[in-house]
């Protein structure tokens, strides 16, 4: 698969969203909770509490919708600036009772438009960006589809960051890049093979610690085990000193592009 | 201190129209156009009023040492970290050819100049982006830079001040200059929890990466008049949504209008302003 075949897929309508991994993962204990507390409840984030195993876990989604209808309801996974601040006050709030936080990232970025900007789509992203990498409790995130830019990264400044094989991650959109690059965005396939978004690439950059075969609805094995990594993942996270992991978690982004 | 107790500059120029009969043996390099009124200015002019167009307060861009040389004390800048250079990490097309000509272009090494120096006596850490070098677009010794200047504020217990000018995240270093967003951000926040302060001062254009990252971060948000800022600039939204932008939208004083930003501060002021906070801070001569 060339490098623009994997955006197709991660792109994919057919592709199992944030939701679909949330009720596979936790069933009936999911509880989902809403609204950011200060300006509204954002669809295209979909976040509460459930019991992963035998553990209590604040998981968060960007969700792009599973059929049209949702897909408009949810802004297609676009976020505005009171998604990122409901996803911050569960944060806190899962740090609060030390428990774990899972994210998950489909989303081709945060949304660009007249009300984000009035409501500081900049400033939403900058907050969560600094109060992530010091909370003091486990942070995990798993790239299913499309990572698009500073909108994905405000989900993933986590302890760890696994993607499935055909998911992207990416600092502008192939289309963005092509435009901008040769005037010419029908050469998207061109420029995402130069951005390096493949979840290969980005293992090999030291970007990522896992890549993930991806599982289809009904593979119930699968789930289970994806279940039991992320469980043992946290089980090992809670056993570190909050300070101590937000300290790892901070030295984790210092040592991407280091000088010296 | 305020645009209401506003002075006009003693240079002000008070009949553009009459300047070219007036002063006719000036060479025409020595003038320069008023981008928002169109005023003919003369160079040494403007340069006297830190830039600023003494018809109608336009502020020219300055590079990064413009910037410094405007608010440092004299002599007291000492440049941290000068020779870190940017490579073509993920071997990116046309990436070396760029990075030569935006070297040579601004004389400058990379995106950004950070180092410490005295404000009205008081020292500081101070960091400025450079629109004349790739459009100040945030790479990865772009990040590293100012992640090692807030570490140094840290240490020291130095405040810090930013100045912000920015295209946004470096494509040509793909996902490493978005990792930048993060780790820059963890710097700021070290700094904060220790009980230091950090001023933003948002200058034209401020967009995209570095609006969702540190340029947001302050604990105080400064702007200078009618400079964009932005997370998606307005062509990108204007694509998007299909409608025309409202007029003044994403400057200074709309976000300020917001509550993004806590003061529009005139560049002729900005010295003063930044002296003044840093005294009501506890920081002080030495
Ligand atoms: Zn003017």
């Amino acid at each position: 698969m060339s490098a623009y075949d994997k955006v197709t897929a991660a792109r994919s309508t057919k592709k199992l969203t944030s939701v679909d991994y949330i009720n596979a993962l936790f069933g009936e204990s999911f509880i989902e909770l809403h609204g950011d507390r200060c300006y509204g409840d954002d669809k295209a984030v979909v976040a509460g509490v459930g019991m992963l195993n035998n553990i209590p876990v604040t998981v968060i989604g960007l969700e792009k919708g599973r059929n049209t209808f949702e897909r408009m309801e949810r802004n297609f996974g676009a976020a505005h600036p009171e998604g990122y601040r409901k996803a911050l006050r569960l944060m806190k709030q899962a740090e609060k009772f030390h428990r774990p936080i899972l994210t998950f990232v489909d989303t081709s970025g945060a949304f660009c438009g007249i009300g984000a900007e009035e409501r500081g789509q900049g400033h939403s992203i900058a907050t969560n960006l600094m109060e992530m990498m010091a909370l003091k409790t486990p942070i995990l995130s798993v790239f299913i589809g499309e990572g698009g830019s500073g909108g994905a990264i405000a989900l993933a400044v986590a302890d760890e960051v696994w993607m499935m094989e055909n998911a992207v991650y990416s600092v502008i959109s192939p289309e963005g890049c092509a435009s901008i690059l040769w005037k010419d965005s029908s050469k998207a396939p061109d420029a995402a093979e130069c951005l390096k978004l493949t979840a290969k690439d980005l293992f090999d950059l030291g970007v990522i610690e896992r890549i993930l075969r991806e599982p289809t609805a009904d593979d119930h094995k699968m789930f289970e085990s994806l279940k039991l990594l992320i469980c043992r993942t946290f089980e090992k996270n809670l056993a570190i000193p909050g300070d101590e992991l937000a300290r790892i978690r901070y030295n984790r982004f210092r040592k991407i592009g280091k000088q010296d | 201190m305020d645009l209401f107790t506003f002075i006009k500059p003693k240079n002000e120029l008070e009949n553009s129209d009459d300047t070219d009969t007036k002063k006719p043996y000036v060479p025409d390099e020595m003038w320069e156009k008023c981008p928002e009124c169109g005023t003919l200015l003369l160079t040494t002019d403007i340069e006297e009023n830190l830039r600023v167009c003494s018809k109608c307060n336009h502020h020219f861009r300055l590079n990064a040492r413009q910037r410094v040389d405007m608010i440092a004390d004299k002599d007291t800048f000492v440049e941290m970290d000068k020779d870190f250079e940017s490579a073509n990490i993920i071997d990116f097309p046309f990436y070396d050819e760029k990075l030569e000509k935006s070297k040579k272009q601004s004389n400058e090494k990379e995106s950004v100049i950070c180092g410490t120096c005295k404000l009205g006596g008081i020292e500081t850490v101070i960091v400025s982006m450079n629109s004349e070098f790739m459009m100040g677009s945030m790479g990865t010794v772009t990040g590293d830079k100012i992640t090692r200047a807030f570490e140094y504020a840290t240490e020291q217990r130095l405040p810090i001040i930013v100045f912000t000018v920015s295209g946004g995240a470096r494509m040509q270093e793909g996902i490493l200059s978005l990792m930048q967003m993060a780790k820059t951000s963890g710097a700021v926040k070290m700094h904060s929890d220790a009980g230091l302060l950090y001023i933003t001062v948002l200058t034209d254009p401020t967009t995209g990466g570095v609006t969702a990252s540190f340029a947001m971060e302050g604990d105080i948000i400064l702007a200078e008049p009618k400079a964009l800022i932005a997370f998606a600039g307005p062509r990108v939204i204007e694509q998007t949504i299909r409608q025309k932008l409202p007029k003044d939208f994403q400057t200074a004083e709309f976000l300020k209008q917001k509550g993004f930003v806590d003061k529009v501060v005139d560049r002729r002021y900005l010295k003063e302003t930044l002296k003044h906070l840093l005294k009501i801070h506890n920081y002080g001569e030495d």
